[in-house]
């Protein structure tokens, strides 16, 4: 209980912080998914559903839009553990100051994660808002495409703060995000189903946890879930966070209580 | 002066932080009071802030013991860390944030209410004299507006101790004089100071008591008054020549039997006498002509030069 009191003080800072930037995200949080469906869902789609049959009958903008909620998950979620967590061991120093008050390790650290969550949570809501109103998700369950987003986000967070706590180089973030991100947003189930890869690579989308959340969210919205096969994501990702997480501890421990 | 009674808020006994094969602070004791403020004085890498950073339980303790409020740092670092204050050496404000939010949200960090803080932020921004500010976003303040802000944010849990690491360090000298009479008043206060510094007249306007630390270990320990009439005389003559021709390489025939000790530093030469003017004539009429001649008092500085036969800023 107590524990749990102290973890949620550091959302205070991010908050504050958050309602003198938050017109701008707001903004790009909307108008993103939006130019994605339209290029991919309808432009891109129109085309693909011309010429080919994506399995039980769907559209390409049914099939992309479910991808695109996880995706963009991965991909503001690895950007507010990066740069941010860097900043706050090194230039800002807010850990710092977190650190001369109660607040221990374990506490910053789950704050920090708590309140990417809390974006993801704002932004995979507003995503959903705008696919359903493409007339993208065929099922009640697509609700749940939202908690589904929230936990692809932090099981990058988790992961990428571990290192933004580790290394004394900003450069390795813009590595992390050409040569991790990047790929795995083009070639991990989002656009096109992985049966299409070959099949090494296709071993390797397994291990991402992007293809899980994909895949999770694409059978939530579509309304035919797999029942062994949601969990079985589920619990990827959630031992993906787990162990993100424990990296993250102890990453932290080391490069804050010197 | 400090008051002795009951157990000292901080104690250490043997305390030893070392970083691979780095010796930081090694095997140190002091114990600090309640009600007194207290200085290490030392230059860089003296150990000063690895000390301050084992009190503030951010930093493990490589040997020894260390108790702060009788408890222990290794394991109540959440306890001791709610009764202390900490004004770091690098300012970790929140840029972004209004100077009262600021200090708003670290309170919140101690689980302090937000109607308590408000009354609380506006009492502390009076303090500091920064009340017109309150409003304003903090990246554009000046460094020594800044490091106030820093200490009315460190006073937000009402602390029992107030750890200054170099609280003054970077500051012009107007800026620091606004420091300094701030930090008086909390001493007058009452509350307990413990701080580092690398400045002498620091140590000397804030600290009841001060241990010298040199190269991790404590070298002297004392009021400033006491440290400078067991380790200087009470005054210094200063001389500086033109150049090293006119400079004799001995000083012996031009200043016995007139000053105590003489230190020829690499800019000038020190003399150390308690009749300051007097040496100054007398080496004068011996025939010796430099280029400036300055009797001033003798300060921290040269305990510390006579401690470690350097200075405290390289």
């Amino acid at each position: 209980m107590t524990a749990l009191a102290l973890a949620v003080r550091p959302l205070e800072f991010y908050f504050a912080q958050y309602r003198r930037v938050w017109r701008g995200t707001a903004i790009s949080t909307v108008v993103t998914p939006v130019i994605f469906l339209l290029a991919f869902g309808l432009g891109l789609g129109e085309l693909v559903d011309r010429s080919t049959d994506l399995p039980d009958g769907i559209s390409y903008l049914e099939f992309v839009a479910p991808g695109l909620i996880a995706a963009t998950a991965m991909q503001i979620a690895s950007f507010e553990a990066s740069w941010p967590v860097l900043s706050a061991i090194k230039w800002s120093r807010q850990y710092h100051a977190m650190l001369a008050s109660p607040l221990r390790v374990g506490d910053i650290l789950i704050g920090h994660q708590a309140f990417i969550a809390f974006r993801m949570l704002m932004t995979a809501t507003v995503y959903l808002a705008a696919i359903a109103a493409f007339g993208a998700v065929s099922s009640p369950l697509g609700i749940l495409a939202i908690p589904v987003a929230v936990l692809v986000g932090v099981a990058f967070a988790a992961p990428i703060a571990a290192w933004g706590a580790y290394t004394e180089n900003e450069a390795s973030f813009v590595a992390i995000f050409r040569f991790l991100i990047l790929p795995m947003f083009l070639f991990t189930g989002t656009f096109f189903p992985i049966e299409q890869l070959p099949e090494a690579l296709r071993y390797v989308a397994y291990v991402t946890p992007l293809w899980h959340g994909v895949d999770l969210a694409r059978q939530l919205t579509l309304g035919n879930v797999e029942l062994w096969s949601a969990l079985g994501h589920l619990g990827y990702l959630l031992a993906f966070i787990g162990l993100g997480m424990t990296a993250a501890y102890y990453s932290y421990r080391r490069r804050l209580l010197v | 002066m400090a008051s002795h009674n009951g157990e000292p808020l901080i104690q250490a006994r043997g305390l030893v932080k070392r970083f691979g094969e780095l010796v930081a602070v090694d095997s140190v004791d002091f114990d600090l009071q309640r009600g007194e403020a207290f200085g290490f004085l030392g230059p860089n890498g003296a150990g000063k802030t690895s000390t301050m950073r084992m009190i503030g339980c951010v930093s493990p303790v490589t040997e020894g013991t260390l108790s702060v409020f009788g408890l222990d740092p290794a394991r109540d670092g959440v306890q001791i860390r709610g009764r202390l204050g900490v004004v770091p050496q690098e300012d970790s404000l929140d840029m972004e944030l209004t100077v009262r939010e600021n200090i708003i949200v670290y309170g919140r960090y101690f689980g302090l209410a937000r109607s308590v803080l408000r009354k609380r932020a506006d009492e502390l921004l009076e303090f500091v004299e920064l009340t017109d500010r309150a409003k304003d976003r903090v990246e554009p303040l000046s460094g020594g507006m800044k490091r106030r802000l820093t200490i009315a944010r460190s006073l937000v849990n009402d602390p029992e101790v107030l750890l200054l690491d170099e609280p003054t360090t970077g500051l012009d000298p107007q800026a620091r004089h606004v420091v300094w009479d701030r930090l008086y008043r909390l001493k007058r206060q009452g509350v307990t100071l413990l701080l580092t510094t690398h400045y002498m007249d620091e140590a000397e306007q804030l600290c009841d008591r001060l241990v010298v630390m040199d190269k991790g270990k404590i070298v002297a320990e004392g009021s400033p008054r006491e440290l400078i009439e067991r380790y200087s005389t009470r005054e210094v003559v200063e001389l500086r020549f033109e150049d090293d021709d006119k400079r004799p390489d001995d000083f012996g025939y031009w200043t016995d039997g007139l000053v105590s000790r003489v230190e020829p530093l690499p800019d000038r030469v020190l003399l150390y006498t308690d009749q300051g003017d007097a040496a100054a004539h007398g080496i004068h009429e011996r025939g010796l002509v430099p280029e400036s001649v300055l009797v001033r008092r003798s300060t921290l500085e040269d305990v510390f030069l006579h401690l470690t036969g350097r200075t405290l800023i390289e």
